[in-house]
């Protein structure tokens, strides 16, 4: 019998032919890195972000000088690129992500001008998390760099779907809490979106692209198949009376667990900053007091803290502040080694702040800390819980420093007018 | 003169292979000493009668093997040669071809008429042998012509409208050729052979009849002739009416509507009751209806202008009537026919025409067709079984999910005990239903498959997959689009890991079954298999997949002790090695996603590439595409890691790169060594003498097929930048390709979509290229570009207004725009301030849908305003 005619496929035939398909993979994969590699020597990320969203109506003053700040800032911030993560493998990647969080101090003193410079929200509970898309799925990880989940979702190259736009490999990062109760990531920050870096950019101005960004890809859509987790935009506020009391009180979605205060000014900064702060109390957060390992408030305060080659206990701030020590003979006792986590009690009697700086006094040693746990606890922390189990900052502290401030800048305004 | 070379001509044909070789060389010897007097002297074999019909035989064919080969150089080489002839001795040439269409030996006739063709190819669109056509013509006009005579007539004039193209010819002369061929159909004047010698002739010509068919009086009288054709007695003629009308379809569907009744009734009689030959031709006329209608349907998707296109719905129109006579000939299966998939009969072009049907109309076909299924499905009988179960399968794509999800669900026990009929080709035809179900309708939030007959479903293919090769190789699809349904699914993937074990070990044996006939069964046994890792869930699956690349490892070890006499062996032994090899790659593409399994490729790294360098071994002349395949997935995943493995590696790497021949290896290769300049940076120098050497020969060699030269140039940037200020040594030899090439892609006249596609990609290679020189060279040498920023913003300038431009061309130029500002800095001030296209392309990407560009074209506008102001 005749074969068919030349163009006409029989339906009945075999259909699979994989040999073409894992050309076209391999061939699409290699276009895709080639163009990963050279953005990266572009280093796109930030330039692109320093010269502002809307090229085309920004004034043609001064580019030069915005250029080479743009410079400045990528030559020391060498371990901030995150198309440079692209190379890193296995637990490289976990380290990096560890370290690439921007982690709120805790606010143990109200700072000036709150009202003006600073934003504020209900801080969604949760496992905070760094959530990547890039290449067709999507990762999230915790703090300590694991992965918490890896799915699809309608973020930029967050699923194998077909209609994509740019390179699949174009990363995007959000920081995000996920919330379990209704299974939602909560954003509150955008570090890079489809392949260009947004640490350069203040929070205004991340905040605003996140906003605008976000809702373009359809991530808030209720889940399907392509799209596990929906992700969800915190609503932000103006830290003025109105914002402060939304957020205090107001009603929202998910569980609070405090509030958080970020300074509009301020870039995105891996690891500890004073330019985001937390602040809790009983009102908007059940977890006031830290628990133990057991999961119940210890009638004494008990410290995580870092040992160091010296027998000193430090925090995990950048640099490490020593709290007190551990005699030899303990640490040989209990088997301990430089770098361990130990859980240490406080004798409140005994701890008090000497000049600004914080004296611990005795420490008895409560134990290890499990595994899960990357890092010591911040010299702000330490302090936060202290105030919170004495003296502490209370919500009526904070909205009295914002009414002074308000009274404050009126006169400055006045003040200029009338110099005027 | 011409030259008596029959004796050669007749011992190159003998039997004895020493004088078949010695006259083989004689003859080779003469053609290259005077190659003009040896065509003459063939074509003086060709037309003397005195001679013996096998060397006048192989007069022709050498003859004609001189003006024509598949090879397009070798045909430009050929054509070159005949040109330079002298036209005293291409005259005399012609002159003999024309006389031996008068022969009384019919092969000579017929072997005259293909010369004729392949002079004409060369000559017409030359404006040369102008006197051709006239000089046939003449033939048909002459009342004493004899039959023969006109029959290689036709027969020329139909393969010169084969070889030339419609613009070549003038209009009255097309209008002649149809005159003569729809004349010499005429049943009362001319004999069978004359008549079957036109209506072929007819249909080469159709191409040329544009205008006729505008014309309503030609066209209606060309139609008449053919349709009365189409039952004259003679069974080939019929066919080849019938092969007029599918081209007519597809070339004027336009202009059919007024024939469509008549055209319905023709082919409906003939698929019920003509010969086979004849009847799958009336078959193919709606295949192609249905071609053109589903063509323009996706041409008017998404737009409101249905109407702007002609669309007759002639399917829709005919379908009550068409779908029960396609029905029928379902039912006339042969009786081996399971044992091939590439058999054409009136079952396979039947069942064939009704999923283009399906896929033309939608839902309306699901009623005609369903009572057909349930009034068949139940009988004994095989052959009404197995065509209820072909009309189902058939009508799988077109129809909506909502209408076919309750039958499919319905049915779907039914078709799961079908699979233990007792025939052969029931099994067959269900296998292959169960696959089209997975393939089209199945997707993990779809309704098809469950939690509730998963497992049944499952126990059902593993248990066929032991049936006869044919019905096995049908279930590796099942099972191939089973896991398809699950890729990108995420955590739903889970759903198949219970059975990932048992699917894993029954296409491992299937893929050792010794029954297979052919390679068919192993080879789909092991992409099914690709296709089951692809779409396991990673992490919870990595130590399987792990202990399954030891297994692959350890079979891809056994093809090199396979026992290797004849050259089937050799052939057998390298597609097992490539099936492997691609297991293999899968395996590491789907490794490398995710940190916890990454570990297991790594760990087997040093044992993959040793076994990659013994399948490269064990090819002495070619390299083994699948293992390049596989070794770029590894040196990314590897990284600087790999450079240990370039010494023993690199010599196969050049040889990949050398092997123009086949273009698809020298490809991969070229792509591989991209991967391996990521992969390394600037540890690839020592090797980059080689294959850049390699690689500019490759780009001069106009044998190399022309796709793999983009990748080249986009290959060069990847070199330049993973070395950086080392590649300047190359600059000289480089920068004169690229500019040669730039050059020529401004040139080169785009007729085409191919064409336009093959700049599009020349240009986007070039961009990369000085993109990848750019940034390689930025801090310390990017002055040594400066010579060349005017030519480069000149091309830039060009492909800009060039209309033809796609997306990845765009991206590339404007990529590489903010490259030469920021390479070269205020060095290209004034280049920037007299050219000033740069600010309306910007413009235009801004403008853009695609994310990616415009923020490439805010960073390159960054970078020229830095130029500007500086």
């Amino acid at each position: 019998m005749a074969p068919p005619p030349d163009h006409r496929l029989p339906i009945k035939r075999a259909a699979i032919s994989d040999q073409q398909r894992r050309r076209e993979v391999a061939l699409r994969l290699q276009a895709d890195r080639r163009s990963d590699a050279q953005n990266r020597a572009r280093q796109l990320a930030s330039s692109v972000l320093s010269l502002g969203p809307e090229p085309a109506t920004e004034p043609e003053v001064e580019p030069e000088q915005e250029m080479s700040e743009a410079s400045g800032q990528l030559a020391g911030r060498s371990d901030l690129d995150p198309v440079r993560a692209a190379r890193l493998r296995g637990p490289e990647v976990r380290k990096w992500f560890a370290r690439q969080l921007m982690l709120p101090e805790w606010m143990v003193d109200v700072p000036p001008s709150l009202d003006r410079d600073w934003y504020v929200f209900p801080r969604p509970s949760g496992k905070r998390c760094f959530v990547v898309s890039s290449n067709g799925t999507t990762i999230s990880r915790l703090r300590n760099g694991s992965i918490l989940h890896r799915f699809p979702s309608n973020l930029p190259n967050g699923a194998r779907t077909k209609d994509v736009s740019g390179p699949a490999s174009s990363y995007s990062i959000l920081d995000c809490i996920f919330h379990e109760p209704d299974e939602t990531y909560y954003v509150i920050d955008m570090v890079c979106w489809r392949g260009y870096s947004l640490y350069d950019c203040t929070a205004e101005f991340r905040f605003f692209w996140l906003n605008s960004k976000l809702s373009e890809t359809g991530a808030s859509d209720p889940p399907s198949q392509y799209h596990r987790y929906r992700f969800n935009v915190v609503q932000i506020y103006e830290c003025n009376l109105a914002g402060l009391q939304a957020s205090y009180s107001g009603q929202v979605p998910y569980v609070k667990d405090g509030l958080l205060f970020f300074n509009k000014h301020a870039h995105y900064q891996a690891g500890n900053t004073p330019l985001a702060l937390v602040w809790k109390d009983n009102v908007c957060s059940q977890y006031v007091l830290d628990t133990d390992s057991k999961g119940q408030i210890p009638s004494q305060q008990q410290v995580v803290l870092e040992l160091q080659n010296d027998g000193n206990l430090t925090t995990s701030d950048d640099p490490p502040v020593a709290l007190g020590s551990l005699s030899r003979d303990l640490i040989a006792q209990s088997g301990l080694r430089v770098g361990n986590l130990v859980r240490v009690a406080i004798k409140d009697e005994r701890m008090r702040l000497v000049d600004g700086k914080l004296d611990l006094g005795e420490l008895q040693l409560v134990g290890k800390t499990n595994h899960s746990r990357a890092f010591a606890d911040t010299y702000s922390k330490v302090l936060f819980q202290h105030a919170a189990r004495h003296a502490p900052l209370r919500i009526e502290d904070l909205v009295a420093s914002i009414q002074s401030n308000s009274s404050m800048d009126n006169s400055q305004a006045l003040d200029v007018e009338m110099e005027g | 003169m011409a030259m008596e070379i029959t004796q050669a001509l007749l011992a190159a044909q003998s039997p004895d292979g020493q004088v078949r070789t010695a006259a083989e060389s004689n003859l080779k010897q003469f053609q290259e000493q005077n190659l003009p007097h040896f065509l003459l002297s063939l074509s003086a074999e060709l037309v003397n009668e005195q001679k013996p019909p096998e060397s006048r035989r192989l007069a022709g064919i050498l003859l004609k093997n001189s003006l024509d080969a598949k090879d397009s150089f070798r045909k430009e080489q050929l054509t070159k040669q005949w040109v330079t002839v002298d036209p005293a001795i291409k005259s005399q040439i012609k002159e003999a071809l024309l006389t031996t269409l008068a022969s009384q030996v019919s092969d000579a006739r017929s072997t005259a008429s293909q010369v004729i063709a392949k002079v004409a190819s060369i000559e017409i669109p030359r404006k040369e042998w102008q006197d051709l056509i006239g000089k046939l013509l003449a033939n048909m006009t002459t009342k004493e012509t004899p039959a023969s005579l006109k029959q290689a007539t036709l027969q020329s004039l139909g393969y010169v409208c084969e070889e030339v193209s419609p613009s070549d010819l003038e209009q009255d002369q097309v209008n002649a050729i149809l005159t003569a061929v729809v004349q010499g159909m005429n049943q009362a004047e001319h004999g069978f052979e004359v008549r079957l010698a036109a209506i072929r002739a007819l249909y080469n010509a159709l191409d040329f009849a544009q205008t006729n068919f505008e014309n309503e009086m030609e066209r209606n009288y060309i139609m008449k002739v053919v349709c009365e054709t189409a039952v004259s007695k003679e069974p080939e003629i019929r066919q080849a009416a019938f092969e007029c009308l599918v081209s007519v379809a597809s070339i004027y569907y336009g202009v059919l509507e007024p024939y469509m009744q008549t055209l319905f009734n023709l082919t409906a009689n003939s698929i019920r009751g003509d010969e086979e030959q004849v009847a799958l031709q009336a078959i193919e006329f709606w295949s192609t209806v249905c071609d053109e209608e589903i063509a323009i349907q996706e041409e008017c998707a998404g737009t409101d202008e249905g109407n702007s296109v002609l669309h007759f719905r002639f399917v829709e129109k005919a379908l009550h009537v068409l779908v029960p006579v396609l029905l029928e000939t379902l039912l006339k299966q042969e009786e081996d026919q399971d044992q091939d998939d590439g058999m054409w009969n009136l079952s396979m072009a039947g069942g064939t025409c009704l999923g283009l049907v399906a896929r033309t109309v939608g839902d309306a076909v699901v009623p005609l067709v369903m009572p057909f299924v349930q009034a068949n499905i139940t009988k004994s009988d095989w052959r009404s079984h197995e065509a209820a179960t072909f009309a189902f399968g058939s009508i799988l794509e077109g129809p909506s999910v909502e209408k076919l999800a309750p039958m499919v669900h319905n049915g779907l026990d039914f078709l799961l005990s079908a699979m233990k009929d007792p025939s052969s080709h029931v099994r067959d035809t269900t296998a292959w239903t169960l696959s089209r179900i997975f393939e089209i309708l199945h997707s993990p939030s779809g309704t098809i498959i469950d939690q509730s007959n998963l497992p049944k479903i499952m126990t059902v293919l593993l248990e066929s997959i032991r049936d006869v090769p044919n019905v096995a190789e049908k279930v590796c699809g099942a099972i191939y689009f089973l896991a398809q349904g699950y890729e990108d699914a995420g955590s739903a993937s889970s759903v198949l890991t219970p059975y990932l074990g048992n699917i894993i070990t029954a296409l491992l044996s299937t893929a050792d079954r010794a029954d297979a006939s052919s390679n068919r069964l192993w080879s789909s046994a092991y992409e099914t298999l690709n296709e089951v890792v692809r779409c396991s869930n990673i992490p919870e699956n990595a130590n399987m997949i792990g202990q399954l690349l030891h297994e692959i490892l350890k079979r891809l070890g056994q093809t090199m002790e396979l026992e290797i006499v004849s050259t089937d062996d050799k052939e057998r032994q390298s597609n097992l090695q490539a099936l492997l090899c691609g297991v293999i790659q899968v395996i590491i593409q789907t490794l490398n996603g995710s940190e916890e399994s990454l570990p297991v490729i790594l760990q087997s790294a040093d044992q993959m590439m040793v076994m990659f360098l013994r399948v490269f071994a064990c090819h002495s002349s070619t390299v083994h595409e699948e293992a390049m395949l596989a070794i770029g997935a590894l040196a990314y995943t590897t990284g600087q890691e790999f450079a240990k493995y370039m010494p023993e590696f690199y010599k196969y790497l050049e040889r990949g790169l050398q092997n123009f021949e086949e273009y698809q290896v020298c490809s991969i290769s070229v792509g591989v060594v991209g991967d391996i300049c990521r992969a390394m940076d600037d540890k690839v120098l020592p090797y980059c003498d080689g294959i850049m050497s390699v690689l500019l020969k490759d780009l001069s060699n106009a044998l190399l097929h022309r796709s793999v030269k983009p990748p080249i140039f986009s290959c060069f940037g990847d070199i330049a930048l993973a070395i950086g200020e080392q590649f300047e040594k190359y600059l000289p030899f480089v920068i004169p390709m690229l500019q040669g090439a730039a050059e020529l892609s401004t040139q080169i006249e785009c007729t085409d979509e191919d064409t336009e596609e093959y700049v599009n990609q020349l240009r986007r290679g070039i961009f990369e290229a000085y993109s990848g020189i750019l940034q390689g060279f930025k801090n310390a040498k990017a002055d040594l570009m400066l010579p060349h920023a005017g030519h480069l913003l000149q091309f830039t300038e060009a492909v800009f207004k060039d209309k033809n431009r796609d997306e990845g061309v765009t991206k590339a130029a404007v990529a590489m725009l903010g490259d030469l500002a920021d390479a070269l800095g205020p060095n290209l001030k004034l280049l920037f301030k007299d050219c000033t296209f740069h600010a309306e392309f910007l413009g235009e990407c801004f403008q853009s849908d695609d994310d990616q560009l415009r923020e490439t074209a805010t960073w390159t506008q960054g970078m020229i305003r830095r130029v500007l102001v500086s």
